[in-house]
């Protein structure tokens, strides 16, 4: 079994490579933010209440055009749906812990923490301590998303067009997607999720990822079962 | 609405989401492709964020030999495949579309 701390680094050390991609957003948040003319402060706290950065990114966009606030809640629940596929998926894993520590961990269950922590998950090792990693990874992209929208919010977003930052992204998730392709079921779920991402582009509010997390998911079921 | 309890709803509304299932779960019985199902939630959800990043800039889908994210993309999987190196694929990845930008750039 590895001990506490060792898994919490681990969790700090592997997510460390996404705040590449994650600081520029933090950062455009915070410009943007403030080029919609909400006070700073509320800038801030929407970075630390409702932390996530896509929903955040359209929110700001909608209040600087005076959209009304039930639009705006109602808009932000469907870019966030994906988190409930996310929290179905930590589940299992989290059997064991406290409702406290759940509550913590549901909190910091972003994009980037869950990508990270479901592959360690589903690696080898005890599973024991391993919500101590989900705390490393989930605390360190929060820190990276507090501090790169205070600097958006001062400074703006000073990243020079040249520098694809925004690449790292999707890198990382390749980096850790494949890997785990280990079946006939997985790689067809991946493919079909890939393809229907590539159809449904112009969707708006993430809802494209939605249909091509559902297809990809029913597409690994069905494979699975015939190749049983 | 005041706004800033538009953004504590928001938050409060995220926050839910995100807890939703991992306090569910452990109460309500699902059924059992349901349970089948969430071993390709990984696989289906990044794949699904993946491809879009790679063919479209700037909002735009662009499956063009001229769009240096896919040859990047391709090499990522390929690097990702063949090391299981997290850091490596993504200096392979940046390296490829850096490069492949330039060469773009002057042909």
């Amino acid at each position: 079994m590895t001990t506490r701390p060792r898994e919490f680094w681990s969790g700090v050390r592997d997510e460390t490579p996404i705040l590449l991609g994650v600081i520029p957003f933090g950062l455009i948040f915070g410009a943007l933010a403030i080029n919609a003319h909400i006070a700073y402060p509320l800038a801030q706290v929407m970075s630390s209440i409702i932390f996530a950065g896509a929903s955040q990114i359209i929110a700001a966009q909608m209040i600087g055009a005076g959209t009304s606030g039930l639009v705006i809640l109602l808009i932000i629940f469907i870019v966030n749906l994906r988190h409930a596929l996310y929290s179905a998926s930590v589940s299992p894993h989290l059997r064991h812990i406290s409702t406290g520590w759940k509550v913590l961990l549901a909190y910091l269950l972003t994009d980037e923490a869950y990508a990270v922590t479901i592959t360690h998950y589903n690696r080898e090792g005890s599973p024991e301590n391993k919500h101590w990693y989900f705390l490393g990874s989930g605390l360190t992209l929060w820190t990276a998303w507090q501090v790169s929208t205070a600097l958006g919010i001062i400074i703006g977003a000073q990243i020079p067009q040249s520098w694809p930052l925004y690449f790292v992204l999707p890198l990382t998730f390749i980096a850790l997607v494949v890997p785990a392709l280990k079946d006939k079921a997985s790689i067809a779920a991946a493919v079909t999720a890939a393809l229907v991402g590539l159809l449904t582009i112009g969707f708006p509010f993430k809802t494209g990822l939605l249909a091509a997390a559902f297809f990809g998911i029913l597409t690994g079921l069905l494979v699975e079962k015939r190749s049983v | 609405m005041n706004l800033w309890l538009v953004v504590f709803f928001a938050g409060l509304l995220t926050f839910c989401t995100r807890l939703s299932f991992i306090l569910l779960l452990d109460r309500i019985k699902v059924p059992d492709w349901f349970r089948r199902g969430l071993r390709f939630v990984p696989a289906a959800v990044l794949a699904a964020i993946i491809m879009p990043q790679l063919s479209t800039h700037n909002a735009v889908l662009d499956l063009s030999f001229r769009n240096p994210q896919l040859y990047a993309g391709a090499l990522a999987v390929f690097t990702a495949w063949r090391t299981k190196n997290v850091l490596l694929t993504i200096s392979a990845g940046m390296a490829a579309l850096l490069v492949i930008q330039f060469l773009l750039g002057i042909l």
